[in-house]
């Protein structure tokens, strides 16, 4: 057959299997989702036409909720490949047949992540002054500009990886593990660099002393492992549910117990950075009082969400240690709700709004995200799970339906 | 393993009349987008110009010479100014300085409001791009317990000192470095200036500065047409577009004229001392020759050319 | 009192425009090409700006008919009747008058040693209690210049800023403050 002809017959046969054939509940899904994205649209058309002066963003706080989500959502995207990469490499049977959920949950992440980017860009219009030779890319000494680089270079490889596995499977062919495995094992040290290059970003601010820790990075990398595989482990009992798609619990409880790791590190590294401020009391410590609790005698408006998220992260983690916690689906769930709400609000809130508050003069705006912020925000998620449920849908259908299960073998 | 090309869902509808409906969607969809941008890049061909303009310093005379004609039209249909915009070049063996005598300064913010109406900031919303700081005189220069808003009868307030903050000019700028685009530079001159056309409006240089000194136009800026200085720098003080990033240039487009900056001439207790620091007899070599010097945040090694002194 | 503090801006700023008016007849220094200012290191030019007025219809004093230099004049410190709205606060404890005012020619001051002095120059008359800040302000330093930092430079008197009465600076209405970041919408 042609291949031009092949991929014609790709695309629209996909297109078929993702909107054709669900069940009622999943179109009241879609229809959700393109509600979020419609109310977002506008919310942003409103933002189009006054500039980030709708947002609560000002100069002493440039870079809140949006820029929050971005760095949460890298973690995502890197976690959710890390985590189901082993099972290429030491082809372990259990979690096998997710890596593709991992992939395809990665380019959703990476793509809610540059389009967090844009919204939150004051000139959107100019986003080809960052491409090689038609603009300027400022290399080596932006890591912006690195971050752009890692990101679309992460994207690429996940997207393709992803629908060349969908590709393979949809004509049946065996995929070429020469083409795949190269791709995986590159893959492998991008997710360690989206989220290093990401956490680089603030670490080499030298300007803001909250962010100029060396343990930054390292604390991104272990929050992710907590955060992505939860998301993932949700996924997959749903997906258990609802599809003929077959997880073995044993998988399930291997990717808990990396998670039980995950939490102590992250907390641990926490910890380590708390003491070193609290103990050494430095003028650097009104950021992580503005976290905790107010300057000027005057309550933080997110202190109560850092406490909500170490306590949620407290919680999480005695759940997930203790094993027969951790093996009971019920609890295990909450405890990756809990964790995943905890890094949320981390990356979301914590991280990005202390480090300017009080700014560089001292001076302290007490920003707290606008409507118009937080309707964006869920735009974005609602394009990001669109694509991510589509794609889902879509290779569900071929690879775990009962007359189409094949080629993933 | 088994051949589902066979029961392949696309392969198994009737695919004609598809095609040749989608065919003719897209056919007709294209055709649409063209026309679209063909009649929008007609009516507004400087917006065009303006969406592909290249990076200032990859300008030849010939196009930045139609590229400020574009602009002097522009800024004239926005607000009615003749405005005229200069590419004042940097004179050769200048680097310029800044020295600000602490002991001195009352805290007037004359020259806050000097500058906003010199470089064209926005009145409405504004962010002025010089910050006047008070502190404690018993607390020495202390940012944490610094306050921006005083708003006092009288200057100097009793046991208050004062120390206004804009762009330092640092040596080592750590907002050059983080810019992605490389939309701001440090001129040969010393002076950091920002390519307004280029900017993308990130703000990882707002983040990057330790000192407050970069502004970001939240909304497009307003300024009142009878108070726009038409005398302006390409690099300098232009009315900006919303969404970029602005701050202090030392009043690139008096300087290379061999002026003053605007704040050096309304202060009104002679703490504001400008000049060469190339030149050994400039008032600025004077200073740093003969008084005690600091700089602010020296840790951050980001060596600014604005030095605080104590005259007294 | 010399009503110096009221008049001073308006006065400073016609004075500069003159001054500025006045450069670009003279000199060229407004309209160089950049080129000719880096060459040159020049000697450095400074031009005054006229110092503060005078109180109307006093000055100058030995026309008047207050001090004729027939007039016999107490040299003992002492309160005088005319000069009431002149308060003193410059080392009045151990000054007076006529420590700078010339007993025989009211219409210039004197140094220490008796040599008259210009109003025009009464710097000279300052530096010699003030040393150092002469010696900055000659430099540059002390007081505030306008114009050219590579050309022409106007600067001050000391008495263009300071009351040679009550040097002290009096205190100033400050520009409002800037507006809170929660309010800009």
């Amino acid at each position: 057959m042609n291949p031009l002809v092949k991929v014609k017959n790709f695309v629209f046969g996909t297109g078929r299997m993702a909107f054709l054939g669900g069940s009622p509940v999943y179109y009241g899904w879609l229809l959700f989702l393109l509600i979020l994205i419609c109310q977002g649209l506008l919310a942003y058309s409103h933002q189009f036409q006054l500039g980030l002066i709708s947002t609560g963003l000002r100069d002493s706080v440039s870079w809140g909720f949006y820029i929050g989500n971005f760095t949460f959502l890298v973690g995502v995207a890197a976690a959710a490949v890390l985590l189901v990469i082993p099972a290429y490499l030491y082809n372990w049977k259990p979690i096998r047949e997710v890596v593709i959920f991992g992939e395809m949950l990665a380019v959703a992440a990476i793509v809610m992540c540059l389009l967090f980017v844009c919204v939150d860009m004051g000139r959107p219009d100019r986003f080809w002054h960052l491409f090689p030779i038609i603009g300027h890319m400022h290399l080596p000494s932006s890591i912006m500009a690195w971050d752009a680089c890692v990101l679309n270079v992460y994207l690429i490889i996940n997207l393709f990886v992803a629908s060349y596995l969908i590709y393979c499977a949809y004509n049946g062919k065996k995929y070429n593990p020469k083409i795949v495995v190269p791709l995986v094992i590159l893959s492998i040290p991008m997710a360690v660099s989206i989220h290093t290059v990401t956490a680089f970003l603030y670490n080499g601010m030298a300007s803001r002393p909250y962010w100029n820790s060396a343990i930054l990075a390292p604390r991104f990398i272990a929050s992710a492992f907590c955060s992505g595989p939860a998301l993932l482990l949700i996924l997959f009992q749903i997906l258990r549910k609802v599809s003929d798609f077959d997880i073995k619990d044993e998988a399930i409880q291997k990717v808990a117990e990396y998670m039980a790791y995950a939490m102590v590190l992250n907390l641990f590294l926490y910890g380590a950075e708390v003491f070193k401020e609290y103990y050494s009391n430095t003028h650097h410590l009104v950021h992580y009082k503005y976290l905790f609790s107010g300057l000027h005698g005057q309550t933080s408006p997110i202190a109560v969400y850092a406490w909500m998220s170490l306590a949620f992260a407290v919680i999480a983690l005695v759940i997930f240690l203790i094993p027969k916690l951790r093996m009971t689906p019920m609890t295990m769930n909450i405890g990756c709700v809990l964790i995943y709400f905890s890094v949320y609000i981390e990356k979301g809130i914590a991280l990005i709004i202390p480090g300017y508050t009080p700014d560089t003069l001292g001076q302290v705006y007490r920003y707290v995200p606008s409507m118009t912020e937080v309707r964006v925000a869920m735009g974005v998620f609602g394009i990001g799970f669109l694509i991510f449920t589509l794609m889902v849908k879509v290779s569900v259908a071929i690879l775990f339906s009962p007359d189409r299960k094949v080629a993933h073998a | 393993m088994n051949d589902p090309t066979d029961i392949s869902p696309a392969a198994a509808e009737p695919q004609e009349l598809g095609t040749s409906r989608r065919e003719f969607i897209i056919g007709t969809f294209y055709a649409l987008a063209a026309a679209a941008l063909a009649s929008g890049c007609a009516a507004d061909q400087l917006a065009l110009d303006e969406f592909v303009q290249k990076h200032f310093k990859d300008l030849t005379p010939d196009e930045l010479k139609k590229t400020i004609a574009r602009m002097e039209k522009k800024y004239w249909e926005e607000y009615g100014a003749n405005i005229k915009i200069n590419a004042t070049p940097p004179i050769p063996g200048v680097l310029y300085g800044y020295a600000l005598d602490l002991s001195r300064c009352i805290g007037c913010r004359r020259c806050v409001y000097g500058c906003i109406e010199e470089n064209n900031q926005s009145r409405n919303p504004s962010t002025p791009w010089i910050t006047v700081l008070e502190m404690d005189k018993e607390g020495g220069v202390d940012l944490a317990n610094a306050d921006a808003f005083y708003d006092h009868e009288q200057v100097p307030a009793p046991g208050k000192f004062y120390m206004p903050v804009a762009c330092q000019h640092c040596e080592n700028p750590p907002c050059v470095k983080v810019c992605p685009v490389e939309a701001t530079w440090k001129e040969p001159d010393g002076i950091v200036v920002i390519d307004y056309n280029w900017c993308i409006g990130c703000r990882c240089c707002i983040t990057a500065c330790p000192y407050g000194a970069r502004h970001f136009n939240w909304s497009t800026p307003i300024i009142p047409k009878d108070q726009i200085n038409t005398n302006t720098e390409y690099l300098g003080n232009r009315p900006r577009p919303r969404g970029v990033v602005e701050k202090c240039t030392w009043c690139i487009h008096r300087v290379r004229k061999g002026q003053y900056p605007k704040c050096v001439e309304v202060c009104p207790v002679g703490a504001r001392k400008f000049g060469n620091l190339l030149d050994p007899e400039s008032e600025i070599r004077y200073i740093l020759e003969n008084k005690r010097v600091l700089i602010l945040k020296e840790e951050l090694n980001t060596q600014p050319k604005f030095f605080y002194y104590y005259g007294l | 009192m010399f009503k110096i503090r009221s008049t001073y801006w308006l006065v400073a700023g016609l004075v500069s425009l003159v001054v500025a008016g006045c450069s670009t007849q003279t000199e060229s220094y407004r309209h160089f090409g950049n080129s000719a200012l880096s060459t040159t290191k020049k000697t450095e030019t400074l031009v005054a700006v006229a110092p503060p007025p005078f109180t109307d219809g006093v000055f100058p004093c030995s026309t008047s008919e207050c001090h004729k230099p027939t007039t016999k004049v107490n040299k003992v410190p002492h309160d005088v009747v005319f000069h009431a709205d002149i308060e003193l606060h410059h080392d009045e404890k151990n000054r007076w008058c006529l420590d700078c005012h010339d007993t025989a020619n009211r219409n210039f001051l004197h140094l220490a040693d008796g040599r008259l002095v210009d109003f025009k120059e009464s710097y000279r008359l300052c530096g010699q209690c003030h040393g150092p800040v002469l010696r900055a302000w000659k430099a540059g330093e002390h007081g505030k210049r306008t114009g050219s930092w590579s050309g022409a430079k106007e600067y001050r008197l000391c008495v263009s800023c300071h009351d040679p009465h009550a040097p002290h600076f009096k205190p100033l209405k400050p520009e409002r403050p800037p507006i809170h970041q929660e309010m800009i919408k």
